[in-house]
């Protein structure tokens, strides 16, 4: 997928600019959700501990594959989930 | 399911992310933003679960039900005031589930004999590194916060000395692991101290700069996500991995900023732990605070047409939030206007206050941020500062031997008159005198922050 070096540079800077680009217009108000949102982003990882935790043979990087799952849906999970409790509390208007 | 498939369903995903990610713009769009993204990353994971080599499915469901019922329990359980520590062990599992997927990924090619090439030994040292890191260093924050452990920054002799032999062996023994990726040495000592170097750095920093050394932990579990998608040649890992990144440092910038410190001089100096001696005292020119009550300070509100409350950390640690918002009911009720001055590093990260006081039901509209609110002291009757200290320092304007010369502070001083509620006398966390308790115009008020803002709300509505 990702064979060429050069192009997995070009992506990683370009991503780099695009999140500069969007994070600096977030507000200081909504700081906190903006990183524990991100946080919950960054739990992406669990991608690869699927890759890691799903093949055929069953060995030591399964079971590390198996703690990285963990890990990462807590970190997914619980990024998210916080994420909408705290927003949630942004939409209130009062009566 | 075919390959090219599988590369758009990663593309669609890193677009929802990033159209999640702007949605964070404004409170309006933030809870659909964050819906999106979580529907990106459900899109990545469904993918990932198609792909051809993924093929025993028992031990991703048994992971993925145990983690989600953690991180779900976790979520709903924890205190607003708590924020900073979930945020810390929620870097912490994404940093370490990082270097466990690039340690798997390392010991399959040692199984398989095959070595990998190109940029994947380097990706591969980076993900464990990086990851190792942000693992041991977010478990750390987390006990400094939540005073598992003391926040005071531990230093010791030759500190700095032992942090960086360490630091250059980890380099040595990582080249060693890029050119000889089969061998089992190197990877153990570039695992061990990349854990231990987590630990070493986070100890000296002071439990006051948590708020960027949290941020910086943020980008590190993206940047870690970034080196794992090297390794697995993946390129939703490397976008949502960098947007991660690329978060994590502008409000590092932003803390560092707020407090006019760099970067290096917050990991590094542990503040508060040295050049106490060489500090200036704060000039209170032999002068002594003034201590008032409730009423007088009712008394001040009555003739008032506006206030700006100065809420800090004091506030949310005396859970004084929803008597703070009750006395703004009230002064509203009675014709005064009441908007809230939030400095940005006020609580323990970044955002941090507006959280705790949007929980007590402040309308965001009344939140505003410091280079905003601070055009308009000066034409504001009444500064009420509660459980803040040094973001409201007048002696970081002028004094240049004060340690927090140069940081942004709220202008409090210029208001009509400054209530400041507050326990003692004890200086804040810089170990700094105040000269704003001693100035004529401002009212001390001494007790514990929700029993005295109550009690001024029982003043208020009897003599306004």
């Amino acid at each position: 997928m990702l064979d060429d070096p050069a192009i997995a540079l070009t992506i990683l800077v370009l991503a780099l600019f695009v999140g500069f680009e969007v994070i600096a217009k977030v507000p200081p108000l909504l700081h906190t959700p903006l990183m524990s949102g991100s946080n919950a982003i960054s739990g992406i990882t669990i991608v690869g501990a699927l890759l890691a935790a799903g093949r055929e043979e069953q060995t030591l990087s399964t079971a590390l594959g198996f703690i990285a799952i963990v890990f990462a849906s807590i970190n997914v999970v619980g990024g998210f989930l916080v994420t909408d409790r705290m927003l949630a509390m942004f939409k209130k208007k009062k009566p | 399911m075919n390959d090219q498939f599988i590369q758009f369903a990663y593309l669609a995903a890193a677009v929802l992310l990033i159209r999640g990610l702007s949605g964070l713009g404004s409170p309006k769009t933030a809870p659909r933003g964050n819906l999106t993204a979580a529907a990106g990353m459900l899109i990545a994971i469904v993918a990932t679960l198609l792909m051809k080599g993924v093929v025993s499915y028992t031990v991703i469901i048994a992971g993925i039900i145990v983690g989600s019922t953690i991180g779900a329990v976790l979520a709903l359980r924890i205190q607003m005031t708590a924020m900073p520590q979930m945020v810390a062990v929620l870097n912490g599992f994404g940093g370490g589930a990082s270097a466990l997927v690039a340690s798997a990924e390392l010991l399959n090619y040692m199984r398989e004999g095959s070595e990998p090439t190109g940029i994947v030994p380097t990706a591969i040292v980076l993900g464990i590194l990086i990851g190792g890191i942000t693992f041991t260093g977010s478990l750390i924050a987390f006990a400094k916060l939540q005073e598992l452990m003391k926040g005071a920054p531990l230093v010791y002799a030759g500190q700095r000395f032992v942090n960086a032999a360490l630091g250059v062996g980890l380099l040595g023994a990582g080249v060693m692991m890029v050119m000889t990726p089969l061998e089992l040495n190197p990877f153990y000592v570039v695992l061990g101290l990349s854990l231990l170097l987590g630990v070493l750095l986070v100890i000296p920093i002071g439990g006051a700069d948590m708020p960027v050394v949290i941020s910086l932990l943020n980008s590190y579990s993206g940047l870690a996500a970034c080196a794992t998608g090297f390794v697995l040649g993946n390129s939703g890992l490397v976008i949502s991995g960098s947007l991660v990144g690329a978060s994590g440092i502008i409000l590092t910038k932003i803390m560092c900023d707020a407090m006019n410190r760099s970067l290096t001089n917050v990991l590094f100096g542990a503040f508060g732990a040295v050049d106490k001696t060489t500090a200036s005292a704060g000039s209170t020119d032999g002068r002594t605070a003034k201590g008032y009550t409730p009423e007088d300070a009712a008394v001040i509100f009555s003739n008032s047409r506006s206030c700006i409350v100065v809420p800090g950390y004091g506030m949310a640690v005396a859970q004084a939030q929803h008597a703070v918002r009750e006395l703004a009911d009230t002064l509203e009720e009675k014709g005064i206007r009441v908007k809230f001055a939030i400095h940005p590093v006020a609580g323990r990260m970044p955002g941090h206050m507006n959280v705790l006081l949007a929980e007590a039901d402040v309308p965001y509209e009344k939140l505003v941020p410091m280079d905003e609110i601070n055009r308009e002291f000066s034409e504001t009757d009444v500064a009420l500062v509660i459980g803040a200290n040094d973001v409201v320092n007048p002696d970081a304007r002028t004094d240049k031997g004060s340690p927090i010369y140069g940081m942004p502070i709220l202008d409090v001083d210029r208001a009509q008159h400054v209530f400041v509620i507050k326990r003692s006398m004890n200086p804040g966390f810089a170990g700094v005198q105040n000269p704003l308790f001693f100035n004529d115009n401002t009212m001390m008020i001494f007790g514990d922050a929700k029993g005295t803002v109550l009690a001024l709300v029982e003043s208020v509505r009897e003599l306004v």
